[in-house]
């Protein structure tokens, strides 16, 4: 097998566990790209080039993929990603308040990092959980029926 | 139309047409001549409707008055198929692609290099679209350096995917790629660097408008309408892959695809896309001249004629020397003038007896040798020691389409209409058909093949002759020995299961056996009923047209030399440096005494001439080659030279004229005489029309309409226009003036039609998308099967390889850039030429105590080579590889013996 | 009223495990369904008129009818249920697979049976990671009691099952693009035909189902077709239809009701009516990709056809509604930036036209609008209609977009008039 630098060993692992689900190698680009972002929380170039050799394909070929999708990163993300819902019934309710408040709040807007990388405050589509906006993900967490309050709050657990 | 074809018919805007039934839509309009617009759809790519240019209402019978818009390029055309293309619903939506395609284009047309011959120019004002809405910035992106042939300029893309789609799709390429999303999307490569496909120059003709153009153009931009152009044969290996090669200011410019339906195709690879730069060298010879040891007097033509006449024809024995890169006309004039037994093909014996075997396989044996175009149809590919990637670089791009066929079949008989390519694709699931491979080391094509062998020269003949026998085992068994899977028998088992296997072998390692065990191969399968092929690939452009003329060789012309019998020599467009070791380059020009060259550029054995006559290349020259399928085909020249360079034949019947008054009249004249003298020539004549063809009374002009700098071109020297020059060997003339329609098929000079400026004018040319040019493909074929096969199978007197204690067999590897003569000699080309290396088993190596990138010291014959080593697993121990035709390496004769030293 | 898809899922959250589900019948569906032949299956659930839940409410029998079934049929065959439910607005999946995901898994292995696939795949959107979770654990749980695997509940069936958890586009919802991400590649569509039941995953027979869509399976063959038919109020199709509404109303919420329910009776029954000092204007009755519906409206039923009467869709049923505070130009702006963003790219009416229609609105929106671009907006909702595209993204992005026009004119107006949003 192909050494790896970047990805971790586990991960490697966790990759060619999948091997045996799959037609081919390539059918398991994306869950491997998630693997990777798992343990690395980003796909650096490098990254992306050790995968290429581990599923016989191409640097490009991979970076097509991985590009295409709103959850790989390609560049370095805070340590807590908080993932703001943007979408049809948050705005009805008010998300760009929120969006303004964390703003203000940690000075980055969307698609920036805090200086002392603590957060990466990122929108996201629709979280499928209307009845309860405006809502965010912050990690894995999902956070509903925001108000200015209840963010300082939630943000305060996330160092 | 091919008999047994369904008609349907159809109805274009209410007017009735008949069609092949079940053929795609867009290309049925586009083949009727319509003015229909799109971009992602391509004749050789096919459909896949991302960018939506091409619709039309289409009503469901006579009676649907409302009908639907669809995408004409996916859907088929049926019996009853109904649609208008004028319909105003369908005007405004396609107006309104464009429209949205132009929200992000930069309105650049008249500084980029794609003007003028813009599909999405053409399309633009095909569409009406002409007004612009848009009030909002453009988006922009960055551009990447992508190597010496391609200019990469993002911010034009119209996202028509035809790019990815040809480059790893069509042409297996890994390096380039579609990245991101919406309105984001990137075709680039995942880090700025050389595009390594061979094939990546065909991004220039497949990109619809300027993202991916001409790098070495740019070099030396000229505006496409003043550019003069020929139709023309490249000369950079022996395919014969028909090109547009064009002229401006007494330089070549650059070269296109000339579309030949039974040849290249819509493609050519990027040796003969950017390896004309040699014919703009400093090194070109532009006049005769007379030499010494320390000096070299220009001559005029003139004084040339006369001191030729003077200090070489006085003399007695005057032998010539034939080329394989130099055209049959002036091989032929050459052996005129110094008579048949003077006359030696311009290679060695080991090459040009294998050649002559080729040429008594595809005349006597009993399989036909496929067109290139035609080797796509083959569902089964066995190869036999041939690089084909490096040493016949198209060849490997048909092999690639062949591969698809058989999982294809799959997909049609799910009903997946063939022109829909990405569902084909989808179901396919990058399958590939029997592709075997049996060669020296790892090729390239080995990522598509069923399996790769790799072997010593005379064991992979010796396999072939196990397939045969292996062929004969199972066609007689009941139902064969389905179990064995060794890969002689799986490679039996697939060439007898197709429908149509296809064997391909060539000169490449200079192994008879090889070539002789690839017939057999195709021989025992025709004896089985299978509708079988077989291609050799052949050294150069010419060689089976040179070899057709002439038995002897250059070893013959040398051990005559030696021996005395030579008191003058004239060498027609050969560097004898290049063929031989050059102790013996040396001793024969010595043992000549006397020496007359015409040659395209400066070489070692212009060195050592007293006389240098200015031969055109291909590019200032008319001639015939004869490709490595026995296709002769014609190659005018481009434009009339300020100087004195002019075709080898042309040179060679004017010292005829002053010896002895024989003068032929012309090109036409040439052909006429070397017909009467060899009539299995015979059919040269009818290669193309002669010189005296007209359409009425014009000729085809080399320049378009559109030309326009003409009369300004000279104007610095003298206001009043110079009368253009005349081409006496041609029906095509210099100029703009001229028949404005479609020439005969083998005389197109350039693609355009009204409305239609870029490369997609083809369709216009055709009598059918994709199919053969009006009045047919060009070329004439020479070499038929005989039904009786004269030729009857070889045995086998090989022997298996044994390697020797201390010495290593060297055999040549090939590199696309690099091994060929004339092309490296090009700047953008020579960037691509790897430094040089040899080759050896990694556990070779190690018993050597070497590793990648030492030094050692190759002795053979008498001579010494110092060179770093690289390992390459796959090639048999006891067998070295060394790059042909590299500086350092330049005239091996190849194989060889030879001792390796650590250094 | 019966709810037999929601009926069990526990009021604080928890999910049902596999024992609590077998407790309530779970998994009876399918061992009646594996004593029957496969075509009896299909035959039950075309007789039941279940019609999808994804969104287009094409007949789930009939679609299945297309794989090939026989013996030289292509394998192995695939079966995917489609939880990526990205359409904003919609969130009714959600519920089903964190509630109770054997349901789900139990439906999908019916049809399975059905058609004969070999191996399923749950492709579950990125953001459900609680559902993931849950999904992970009654997968394995399956396995262990013999649902999943060789010989399925002693049957000579087998059965290999998948979770995939997406990585974010709403184009993976569209079925022939997920089968792009499955294999790994970029999310674009794919050409239809050839169909996924005769060319899917990797090249090989499919059946893509919405979750909700296989939640259903397994009662259908449990009671009866002639019990599920009676579950509609509409003629419509059979069965309950999963309802939601969000916005500003006092209760918004999912609600499992007999298809053909009413619009007002949605929004001020079910949802409570509208919130104190908001008054409605309009909604969409199913998703991001539905058109408008006002007033006249509240008494359509919603089913496919009488939404469709409407001049609508009923989508996947979830409704957004709007109210007077609400500008119903940001609103439309707020989809279309959503439209243009997730595009994938592929055909050039989307890729462009709509970051064009997205940068009009933003314009109008922000008070630089300006009159033509009104007439440019109808122009995109021609030029982007259904056909015109590859797939239906832009068209559903359309849909929104051409009712704002009609019903909302004069927003626009006071928008371009006013050089600013009125609502500001
Ligand atoms: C852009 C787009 C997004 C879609 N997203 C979803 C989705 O998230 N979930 C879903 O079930 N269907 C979605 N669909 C519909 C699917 O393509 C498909 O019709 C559906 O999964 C079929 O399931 P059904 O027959 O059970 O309704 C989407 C369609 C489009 C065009
Ligand atoms: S409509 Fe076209 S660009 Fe948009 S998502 Fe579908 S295929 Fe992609
Ligand atoms: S040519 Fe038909 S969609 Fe592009």
């Amino acid at each position: 097998m192909a050494e790896t630098k970047v990805i971790p060993d586990k991960a490697v692992k966790e990759i060619t566990a999948l091997f045996h689900h799959v037609p081919k190698k390539s059918a398991t680009c994306i869950e491997a790209l998630k693997i990777i972002q798992n343990h690395n929380r980003w796909v650096s170039d490098d990254a992306v080039k050790e995968l290429a050799v581990l599923l016989e394909m191409s640097p490009d070929e991979i970076d097509g993929v991985a590009t295409f999708y709103n959850i790989i990163f390609r560049q370095p993300v805070g340590r807590h990603i908080i993932h703001l819902c943007n979408s049809v019934s948050c705005y009805i309710l008010g998300y760009e308040k929120i969006e303004d408040h964390i703003k203000n709040k940690l000075k980055v807007g969307f698609g920036e990092t805090t200086p002392d990388g603590r957060f990466t405050f990122l929108p996201i589509p629709c979280l499928g959980t209307c009845d309860h906006g405006p809502a965010m993900i912050i990690d894995e967490d999902l956070h509903r029926d925001l108000t200015a309050e209840k963010v300082d709050e939630i943000l305060e657990k996330y160092q | 139309m091919p008999l047994g074809l369904i008609m349907a018919k159809i109805f274009v805007d209410n007017i009735e047409y008949e069609v092949p039934d079940g053929k795609n839509l867009l290309e049925v309009c586009l083949s009727l001549g319509f003015n229909l617009t799109y971009f992602c759809w391509h004749p050789a790519m096919h459909s896949v409707g991302a960018c939506r240019q091409c619709g039309v209402i289409n009503f469901k019978d006579e009676n649907d008055k409302r009908g639907r818009l669809v995408m004409s390029c996916m859907q088929a055309a049926t019996n009853g198929t109904r649609i208008s293309i004028e319909d105003p619903r369908a005007r405004a939506f396609r107006a309104g692609n464009i429209e949205a395609l132009m929200l992000n284009h930069p309105h650049d047309c008249p500084v980029c290099d794609e003007g003028g011959e813009c599909h999405l120019q053409d399309m633009t004002v095909m569409s009406g679209h002409n007004y612009r809405r848009n009030t909002f910035k453009k988006r922009t992106h960055y551009n990447q350096y992508l190597g010496p042939f391609i200019n990469h300029e993002m911010n034009r893309c119209i996202q028509c995917y035809r790019c990815v789609r040809f480059y790893n799709d069509y042409a297996g390429g890994k390096d380039l790629a579609v990245f991101a999303a919406h309105d984001d999307v990137y075709f680039g490569r995942q880090e700025e660097g050389v595009l390594e496909n061979e094939f990546s120059g065909n991004l220039v003709e497949v990109c619809p408008t300027g993202v991916f153009t001409d790098k070495v153009l740019r070099k030396h931009y000229t505006r496409k309408w003043d550019l003069t152009s020929a139709p023309s044969v490249c000369h950079q290996c022996s395919l014969g892959c028909n090109i547009l090669t064009s002229e401006r200011y007494g330089g070549i410019r650059r070269i296109l695809t000339r579309y030949n339906g039974d040849v290249n195709g819509y493609f050519i690879c990027d040796r003969g896309r950017f390896g004309y730069e040699y014919t703009n060298s400093d090194q070109r010879i532009k006049q005769p001249s007379k030499n010494t040891d320390n000096s070299s007097q220009p001559l005029s033509t003139e004084d040339a004629l006369h001191d030729v006449k003077d200090s070489i024809f006085s003399k007695k024995n005057i032998i010539g020397i034939g080329s394989p890169r130099a055209s049959l006309e002036s091989n032929f004039m050459l052996k005129e003038l110094v008579g048949e037994n003077n006359f030696y093909g311009g290679i060695p014996k080991r090459e040009s007896d294998l050649v002559h075997r080729v040429i008594s396989i595809l005349h006597q044996g009993k399989v036909k040798t496929p067109s290139l175009k035609e080797v796509e149809s083959y569902d089964a590919i066995l190869i036999l020691g041939e690089d084909v990637t490096n040493t016949a670089p198209m060849l490997a791009l048909a092999v690639r389409q062949a591969a698809k066929n058989q999982p294809r079949e799959k997909a049609y008989a799910l009903r997946i209409p063939q022109w829909d390519d990405a569902a084909v694709r989808e179901s396919v699931q990058g399958q590939t058909g029997p592709v075997y491979l049996l060669t020296t080391h790892h090729t390239k094509l080995d990522e598509i093949a069923t399996k790769a062998e790799y072997a010593a020269p005379d064991d992979i003949a010796i396999t072939g002759f196990e397939i045969v026998q292996q062929i004969t085992r199972l066609s007689q068994s009941a139902n064969g020995d389905e179990s064995s899977q060794s890969f002689t028998a799986s490679v039996a088992r697939d060439l007898l299961k197709a429908k149509k296997p296809l064997i391909i072998s060539g000169t490449s390692l200079y192994n008879t056996a090889i070539i002789q065990a690839a017939a057999n191969i195709a021989y025992s399968l025709k004896d089985n009923g299978k509708d079988a092929g077989l291609v050799y690939a052949v050294p150069e452009v010419n060689s089976m047209g040179m070899s057709m003329l002439e038995q002897k060789n250059l070893d013959d012309a040398i051990g005559r030399a030696k021996e005395g019998g030579v008191d003058a020599v004239i060498i027609a467009e050969n560097d004898l440096y290049f063929r031989v070791d050059r102790d013996i380059a040396n001793d024969f020009l010595k043992n000549c005494h006397h020496v007359l060259v015409l040659e395209n550029l400066q070489n070692e054995t212009t060195t050592k001439a007293d006389y240098i006559l200015p031969a055109g290349t291909f590019a200032e020259s008319t001639g015939t080659v004869v490709n490595n399928e026995g296709r002769a085909q014609r190659f005018y020249q481009v434009y009339k030279p300020s100087n004195e360079m002019r075709s080898s034949w042309d040179w060679l019947n004017e010292i005829r004229n002053s010896i002895s008054g024989v003068h032929a009249e012309n090109f036409d004249a040439v052909v006429d005489e070397m017909i009467k003298k060899y009539p299995e020539l015979a059919k040269v004549k009818s290669v193309a029309p002669d010189a005296n063809f007209r359409k009425g009374t014009q000729k085809i002009p080399r320049e378009t309409a559109r030309y326009s700098g003409r009369t300004a071109m000279l104007a610095n020297i003298n206001v009043s226009e110079p009368k253009p020059p005349v081409d006496k060997d041609s029906p095509l003339s210099f100029t703009m003036e001229g028949y404005q329609g479609v020439p005969p098929s083998p005389d197109v000079p350039f693609f355009w039609s009204p409305g239609w400026n870029s490369v997609q004018s083809i369709n216009r040319y055709q009598t059918e998308v994709g199919g053969a040019l009006h009045g047919g493909n060009p070329g004439v074929r020479l070499l038929e099967p005989s039904n009786e096969n004269k030729s009857g199978y070889f045995n086998q007197s090989t022997e298996k390889f044994s390697r020797r204690e201390g010495e290593w067999l060297v055999i040549p590897f090939y590199h696309i850039y690099g091994s060929d003569e004339l092309s490296v000699k090009g700047p953008a080309l020579a960037e691509r030429i790897p430094p040089v290396y040899i080759a050896m088993n990694g556990k070779d190596l190690e018993k050597g105590n070497l590793k990648d990138g030492d030094h050692i010291e190759i002795t053979f014959n008498q001579n010494k080579l110092s060179i770093s080593v690289k390992s390459e697993n796959t090639l048999p121990e006891g067998i070295a590889g060394l790059p042909k035709g590299f500086k350092e390496t330049t005239g091996i004769e190849f194989p060889f013996w030879g001792r390796i030293r650590k250094v | 009223m019966e709810q037999p898809l929601t009926q069990h899922i526990k009021k604080d959250g928890s999910v049902l495990s596999l024992k609590e589900y077998e407790a309530v019948g779970g998994y009876q569906g399918l061992k009646k369904a594996l004593k029957m032949t496969p075509k009896e299956v299909m035959q039950m659930v075309k007789d039941s008129n279940l019609r999808g839940r994804g969104g287009a409410g094409f007949p789930t029998g009939m679609k299945w009818s297309f794989v090939p079934m026989d013996d030289h049929a292509p394998h192995p065959k695939y079966i995917v249920a489609n939880g990526d439910e990205m359409e904003p607005g919609t969130f009714k999946d959600r519920v089903l697979v964190e509630g109770n995901p054997h349901q789900l898994i139990e439906g999908m292995i019916i049809s399975a049976y059905a058609i004969q696939a070999d191996i399923s795949y749950i492709f579950l959107r990125w953001a459900y990671h609680e559902a993931a979770k849950r999904v992970e654990v009654a997968i394995h749980e399956a396995y262990q009691a013999g649902y999943l695997g060789e010989r399925i509940a002693g049957s000579d069936f087998h059965l290999e099952m998948h979770l995939h958890t997406s990585v974010g586009r709403y184009m993976c919802g569209e079925e022939t693009a997920l089968l792009n991400a499955l294999e790994g590649k970029r999310a674009n569509p794919r050409s239809k035909p050839p169909f996924p039941q005769v060319s899917g995953l990797f090249g090989k027979p499919t059946i893509v189902n919405n979750v909700e869509t296989f939640n259903n399976i397994p009662h259908i063959i449990d009671k009866g077709t002639e019990w599920y038919q009676a579950l509609s109020k509409s003629p419509d199709g059979g069965g309950t239809k999963l309802y939601g509404v969000s916005g500003h109303v006092k209760k918004p919420a999912i609600w499992e009701l007999p298809l053909g329910v009413s619009l007002r009776e949605l929004i001020e029954e079910h949802a409570g009516g509208m919130m104190d000092g908001y008054k409605f204007r309009a909604a969409l009755p199913g998703g991001a990709s539905t058109d408008f519906l006002t007033e006249e409206h509240l008494d359509v039923a919603m089913d496919f056809t009488n939404v469709m009467k409407a001049g609508s869709r009923m989508g996947t049923g979830t409704v957004i509604v709007l109210d007077d505070k609400t500008c119903p130009v940001g609103m439309v702006l707020n989809l279309e930036k959503f439209f243009a963003q997730e595009s994938c790219g592929w055909c050039t009416p989307c890729r462009e036209g709509l970051p064009w229609t997205a940068k009009i609105l933003d314009a109008i929106e922000n008070g630089r609008g300006m009159m033509n671009q009104l007439d440019i907006l109808s122009f995109e909702t021609v030029y982007m209609a259904p056909g015109n595209t590859f797939c239906a993204l832009a068209p559903g992005a359309m849909e929104p977009l051409q009712s704002a026009l009609k019903y909302f004119r004069e927003d626009f107006e006071r928008h371009i008039k006013e050089h600013k949003c009125p609502w500001d």
